[in-house]
């Protein structure tokens, strides 16, 4: 992509293919309001395209969710978003980027704790964010793909989603 | 989700005293309810015009009854007359 090496991001423990993901319960956004809501609540209803993304505004949360929209997401998958932004910002964000999926709030990043995908931003003091990151979970919350960043930046490997999608 | 959710649906803004003192009401009948935050501005308010018919919150939606209301005091003296000690 660029001819130096970008920034490695550390070894991490998350939740890997066949693990159970960490349930959690936030404001859930859509594009008319938000209210609290856990993940499960969403598994129960079938299979949850989890996306660990930047705080809105800064440009990985917008190509996720273009690339996302443009590839397509089944219909049966319910993709939600996970950032630290206020359900203000994720809802202005959900309304000017046209993205088609709802949006978790998670300001302390304490779900990135939960999954070891914590990123303490450099040159931002005191901001934690979650480290991109990308769950297809199945009914029973199981981990049925996983892809991490390794390197920052860093996007998803979107034909191996896409085969993930296929395969559930 | 829809199995386990409270009946009473509560839309609030953030700070909003009305809606407070909805909160306070629910809260002294040991009411469960679900909230709703929408935003500041009337026109970003759809879902609650569309619920109530008009776009002012508080408003609630009580399955209990089927009853959808707007305006804090009308709510408050809905939530005591049915579900208060002398209901």
């Amino acid at each position: 992509m660029v001819d130096f090496d970008v920034v490695d991001l550390p070894d991490h423990d998350a939740p890997a293919t066949g693990d159970t993901a960490p349930d959690f319960t936030r404001p859930l956004v859509n594009d008319e309001f938000w209210a609290d809501a856990s993940l499960s609540d969403l598994t129960d209803d079938g299979p949850v395209l989890l996306v660990f993304h930047t705080m809105a505004g800064a440009f990985p949360a917008t190509y996720v969710w273009n690339e996302l929209r443009d590839r397509g997401v089944p219909a049966d998958v319910q993709a939600v978003g996970v950032s630290i932004s206020s359900p203000y910002e994720h809802k202005a964000f959900l309304e000017e980027r046209d993205v088609d999926a709802r949006l978790f709030s998670d300001p302390a990043a304490d779900v990135a704790a939960d999954y070891d995908l914590e990123h303490d931003l450099d040159g931002m003091a005191g901001v934690t964010e979650h480290r991109p990151a990308v769950f297809l979970l199945d009914e029973e919350r199981t981990v049925q793909y996983r892809w991490v960043a390794d390197e920052w930046p860093d996007f998803p490997d979107y034909e191996e989603l896409a085969d993930a999608l296929a395969g559930l | 989700m829809a199995d386990e959710q409270p009946a009473i649906t509560l839309y609030r803004l953030q700070a909003c005293p009305y809606c407070e003192r909805v909160v306070r009401t629910l809260d002294d009948q040991g009411l469960a309810y679900q909230s709703r935050f929408v935003e500041p501005m009337h026109s970003d308010r759809n879902v609650v015009k569309r619920v109530s018919g008009k776009r002012s919150v508080p408003a609630i939606v009580d399955d209990n009854t089927g009853v959808t209301m707007s305006e804090s005091a009308n709510i408050v003296e809905y939530l005591e007359n049915t579900y208060g000690e002398g209901a």
